[in-house]
């Protein structure tokens, strides 16, 4: 698999060539062998649609597995344990998932069910992201399962169905770019702080074609949830695919999870993913360099994931900058959000945190927010969801009494899925209402019509939840560090 | 899916850097399970007041822009969520091609698997077709998918980029999957020299 024979390659050519079904020729482009396709209830009716009028099965069920979490409620379960779903649409869109997964053979997390979770945070919890391999799914956030050294991107419906009909895909060949992280981060400074400083320099375009990998002191240390908030945001930064080289903090993750390779078979696997990394002296297509010890709490301001700053600094001025479609840009956003050019996000009043998503969801993010709402209240006038990001996080979380210091602060505890990132499911903003969010995108309306999104970290989230208005972290996290 | 060979349309430019899938279409018209009538949910925060009536100002309700085809959008187009939903609802608003500087990765593949044709030019052109739209709404452009062609009023041919295996299913009107299904003796090939990494149906 990943074994050097002349010429040093990096992660993302190692991968991509050991999954190389047919090279790309002048004619058509490569055909790519996928070795995990992940469904789930959004993205997939009309591809299973396309199956049916052609006659089409699943080729390969064994490789696929659904589960629901988009336009699944987070209310919590009724008395017989029922999660209650009010919305028709949605209700009848679940239920068109379950027959789609019960006619073609494929495992099925359904709603309530102890595995079901968002996409992102379901496949390396179960053991099924495993370096090496190659990962799809109807959904941009994929690029997630690339902190394991998988090659993992987000696909069309249309493409969907070419992989439930024949596990390829037709892929023309990105170029690299390696993102440099030096140095140590700064107590109160996450990962997903890494990841918002690298959009805002490169900007939401800046990776288009490209397959980022994320290296450098600063990665290395990350543990693997926070590998996975970097590499979830690499589609924000216009990467189809980020992608980390498994360590010894992957192999631990990993070892014992459900679907993880067991005795010798996982001694044999961990030796052939320990010749994953990028080969000394293997050449990417660009570089970005970060300084990690200079990164601060960062905060978007505006209606994309580039638009963001450190959460000291203020809002820019659209009259210095010189391109004059990025200056209509960022006037278009700041007028959106009602924001002052110079105004200072510190100190400004919000009326919900939402603290969940594939970006920030999984447990160390809940426990980074618990250490710092532990004791302390939700303002009055806001609203604290914290949603778990799949059933398992949900119960270990509960395990460790997390549950009860988000309760105890005034938050709402809900059942797992997207919830608010995506507004799919009746968790939304109202019109004019801010809200600190731990999500991926600060789209306009995104949250909710009319809605208005700060992207931060856990950490900013719980800190500004408590005191009601835009929050540095830090002066928290020096009480407890 | 119509072969597509060429085609003259108005344009109409909503110059607008990084669009995202979620104006094209807001996520919470993803809750069908159909490609249909996505149409009328096209920049439906943009286009529409609350109470649904039509926003008058917004560029795709004027009554001069009517019937346009080409829609001229800002640098990095489509960017955001891979919902194939927004190439549907382009195609259901009437437009047959999106022209741009550059394009998010997973809405060009979106778009050139339902005949929405990505047209990359460069900033001059897009500059020009921009002003062009803006100074008479009835400008029309021809795009030539046999030549990779884009062709404005003054008779000034540029040439776009489309890789050879798309232009050829769009010109024959055939989709990807047809091709992908007839490398099946390939396909086992490759599975019996790489044995299976999980199997999600065993646990």
């Amino acid at each position: 698999m990943g074994v050097t024979n002349g010429n040093p390659r990096t992660l993302f050519e190692k991968v991509w060539d050991s999954h190389i079904v047919r090279p790309q020729t002048a004619e058509t482009p490569a055909v790519l062998y996928i070795d995990l396709h992940l469904v789930h209830e959004v993205t997939s009716p009309q591809a299973f649609s396309m199956l049916r009028e052609r006659g089409l099965k699943v080729r390969c069920p064994d490789k696929t597995l659904g589960t629901m979490d988009h336009s699944t409620p987070t209310t919590p379960r009724n008395a017989d344990g029922i999660i209650p779903i009010l919305d028709m649409q949605a209700a009848k869109q679940l239920d068109v998932m379950r027959q789609n997964c019960a006619d073609f053979g494929i495992r099925l997390y359904d709603l309530g069910s102890e595995n079901q979770g968002i996409v992102h945070v379901i496949g390396p919890e179960q053991g099924l992201t495993q370096p090496g391999m190659t990962i799809v799914c109807g959904d941009s956030h994929t690029s997630t399962h690339g902190a394991f050294g998988a090659l993992a991107f987000g696909i069309g419906t249309s493409e969907v169905g070419h992989v439930l009909a024949t596990q390829t895909l037709l892929q023309n060949k990105p170029k690299t770019m390696a993102v440099r992280v030096n140095g140590r981060l700064q107590p109160g400074v996450t990962a997903k702080d890494i990841i918002l400083a690298v959009i805002a320099k490169i900007g939401v375009g800046g990776g288009t074609g490209y397959v980022f990998e994320y290296m450098g002191e600063a990665i290395r240390s990350l543990n693997m949830d926070g590998r996975m908030t970097i590499c979830n945001m690499s589609i924000e930064g216009g990467a189809r695919a980020g992608m980390i080289a498994p360590d010894d903090i992957t192999f631990e993750y990993m070892a014992g999870r459900p679907y993880a390779p067991k005795a010798a078979d996982w001694d044999r696997a961990v030796a052939q993913w320990r010749q994953l990394p990028t080969d000394d002296g293997a050449s990417f297509d660009n570089e970005v360099v970060l300084n990690a010890d200079e990164l601060a709490p960062m905060i978007t301001y505006g209606t994309n994931p580039g638009m963001g700053m450190q959460i000291v600094d203020v809002v820019p001025d659209p009259d210095k900058l010189s391109d004059p479609s990025a200056k209509v840009a960022l006037d278009k956003a700041l007028r959106y959000m009602d924001l002052q050019p110079g105004e200072r996000l510190l100190g400004k009043r919000v009326d919900v945190v939402f603290l969940g998503s594939c970006t920030n969801s999984r447990i160390s993010d809940l426990r980074e927010a618990a250490r710092i709402l532990k004791g302390r209240k939700v303002a009055d006038g806001v609203r604290l969801l914290v949603v778990p990001g799949s059933q398992q996080v949900k119960k270990q979380a509960e395990d460790e009494g997390l549950d009860r210091v988000f309760r105890e602060a005034g938050a709402e505890w809900r059942e797992a899925g997207c919830s608010m990132c995506i507004a799919m499911n009746g968790d939304q903003l109202q019109p004019g209402q801010y809200a600190v969010s731990t999500s991926n995108r600060n789209f306009e309306g995104r949250q909710g019509k009319g809605g208005r999104t700060f992207l931060a970290s856990p950490l900013t989230a719980a800190a500004t939840a408590i005191n009601g208005v835009i929050s540095d972290a830090r002066e928290f996290v020096l009480e407890y560090a | 899916m119509e072969p597509i060979k060429s085609f003259t349309g108005k344009i109409v430019a909503l110059p607008i850097n990084d669009i995202d899938t979620d104006q094209i279409i807001p996520a919470r018209f993803l809750k069908t399970t159909d490609k249909e009538g996505l149409g009328k949910a096209l920049f439906s925060d943009w286009r529409y007041e609350s109470d649904g009536s039509p926003k008058p100002d917004f560029v795709l309700n004027r009554p001069e822009h009517q019937g346009a085809s080409v829609l001229v959008g800002g640098h990095n187009f489509g960017c955001g969520s891979s919902r194939e939903h927004a190439p549907w609802a382009l195609l259901g608003g009437g437009f047959k091609a999106v022209v741009s500087t550059y394009f998010a990765d997973i809405f060009r593949n979106n778009a050139l698997k339902n005949g929405l044709l990505p047209i990359t030019v460069d900033e001059q052109t897009h500059q020009q077709l921009i002003s062009l739209a803006e100074e008479d709404p009835n400008t029309a452009v021809t795009i030539d998918l046999q030549t990779l062609t884009l062709t404005l009023p003054d008779g000034r041919r540029v040439e776009f980029p489309i890789d050879s295996f798309s232009k050829y299913c769009l010109l024959n009107g055939v989709d990807q999957l047809g091709f992908l299904l007839s490398l099946e003796n390939e396909v086992v090939a490759y599975e019996e020299s790489h044995p299976a990494r999980v199997n999600t149906l065993v646990g």
